[in-house]
């Protein structure tokens, strides 16, 4: 094999962290976009961006802001050792929290406009029928905007594989626990090992461009009612 | 005609900012970031005692080496240790004969809670704490000297699983500033001032604990015929210059 373990062990790493972001994601992720393509409540704008927030934030605020608020004397940190939880940095689960934030956008934006191009009439003409709000979610809703939610997902899930600065500014760099495939190849630029690099980089790279073609050349299936 | 006001605009705004500055005696050199203060002191001190400027930029050794590998424009490096210049000048890309140690760092166990650090020892091998923050000895020479130091205490073992790692001593600083590690082996200028530790508590790792932490200066191929370069690397070498680097928790040769 040409990679050694320690890649092997930052490349599982990195897809574990990756599969358990998005999986979170769609659950936070989805109220959050169904609320921001049907509501017509002022605070629609400030949450619109406070969930854009990440895609112009350099990973470096988002990183240190995130070190700071969960550490000991941090508001988050404080809260999750009253819970019994501990310290969140240098945790796989820290790193967990940190991607959520970070890949937000990228679950919420492609949900939020699937939801807004299905528009009122599925849903009135469900409501008609007596379908209950859950159930107008669930059977008219949700399978209306099934390409919004696998865009989303490719998205999330791609992103967070290729999440650098925020692992870097909170992860401490534990081998197994925090140490992710760009951490890796951030550890091997700068030890000279250009070698190792490179082999990691090309994975890297192949997996981000397969995932990308992937995502482009997917023609959905529109589901008619 | 009010169609070309932005024009005027964008070559307005071109216009004020130069892309290169044309006065002569400009030093352009790389400096690893643990060095980062007392260099922006120095480079103020040597621009008024002279005519030359001089433009630096801070980052970790190794990025900095692989950007003057391909084709960064420094004239000189300030590296973090004495490994990365050797290699330039075996490679060619920096003048032989030219590096010197410009600085030794040192080490020390520091915490951000005042009184939690007094006798090193006596905590490393007996102390209740969190984690302990260290630079990634694979990248930073501190990180090096930080786990050479606990071997030689005997305590490696029992830390290792408390230990987490910053990429370069900049960011174990900040683990352990932001209270996320209980203690950390950061420099030791990097909590001195005026010569003494200003916030929190440490303890000064004794230099026999450890190789010695030194940091080489080097003239690249592009800084050959640049008198500024040649003149701050004199400078580097006054008194004036390392009383500096004294101030700030280093030593000289």
């Amino acid at each position: 094999m040409f990679l050694t373990d320690s890649d092997i062990q930052a490349v599982l790493l990195t897809l574990r962290l990756a599969t358990v972001t998005t999986l979170i994601l769609f659950l936070v992720g989805t109220p959050i976009a169904w609320w921001l393509a049907r509501t017509r409540s002022r605070w629609k704008g400030p949450v619109g961006a406070v969930v854009a927030l990440p895609l112009v934030l350099p990973p470096s605020v988002l990183g240190f802001y995130l070190l700071v608020s969960m550490g000991p004397n941090g508001p988050v940190g404080q809260l999750t050792q009253a819970l019994g939880i501990g310290l969140l940095p240098f945790t796989f689960w820290g790193l967990v929290v940190g991607s959520v934030f970070y890949s937000l956008p990228f679950m919420v934006q492609p949900v939020q406009n699937a939801f807004a191009a299905i528009g009122e009439r599925p849903l009135e003409a469900a409501a008609t029928l007596r379908a209950s709000p859950l159930d107008r979610f669930f059977t008219v809703a949700l399978p209306l905007s099934l390409p919004g939610f696998v865009t989303a997902g490719i998205l999330t899930f791609a992103h967070t594989v290729g999440e650098f600065g925020v692992v870097l500014m909170i992860g401490g760099n534990i081998p197994g626990v925090t140490r992710v495939a760009s951490v890796q190849i951030y550890d091997h630029v700068e030890a000279l090992a250009y070698g190792d690099a490179h082999r990691l980089a090309a994975i890297l790279l192949v997996f981000s461009f397969l995932v990308l073609l992937a995502l482009y050349s997917w023609r959905p299936s529109q589901p008619r009612l | 005609m009010p169609s070309f006001r932005p024009l005027r605009m964008i070559a307005g705004i071109l216009a004020c900012c130069p892309l290169a500055d044309a006065a002569g005696g400009e030093a352009q050199i790389a400096v690893a970031s643990n060095f980062t203060a007392p260099m922006k002191t120095i480079i103020r001190m040597f621009e008024a005692d002279t005519d030359h400027r001089v433009r630096a930029s801070y980052g970790s050794t190794g990025k900095l080496y692989a950007q003057i590998r391909n084709g960064a424009p420094f004239q000189a490096l300030l590296s973090a240790d004495q490994a990365r210049p050797q290699l330039l000048e075996q490679e060619g890309v920096a003048i032989a004969g030219s590096r010197f140690t410009y600085a030794i760092g040192q080490l020390v166990l520091w915490s951000a809670a005042p009184d939690a650090v007094e006798d090193g020892v006596e905590l490393l091998k007996h102390g209740d704490f969190g984690k302990v923050a260290i630079a990634n000895p694979r990248l930073a020479p501190y990180g090096k000297a930080s786990v050479q130091t606990m071997m030689a205490l005997g305590v490696k073992d029992a830390i290792e699983p408390k230990l987490v790692m910053g990429e370069n001593i900049a960011q174990t600083y900040q683990f352990v500033d932001t209270g996320n590690a209980a203690v950390g082996f950061v420099a030791l200028s990097q909590v001195m001032q005026d010569g003494e530790i200003a916030e929190g508590s440490g303890w000064v790792v004794p230099g026999d604990l450890h190789d010695p932490i030194s940091q080489d200066a080097v003239i690249l191929q592009r800084g050959a015929d640049n008198p500024a370069v040649a003149d701050l690397f004199d400078y580097l070498r006054s008194d004036q210059a390392r009383a500096v680097i004294h101030d700030f928790g280093y030593e000289t040769e």
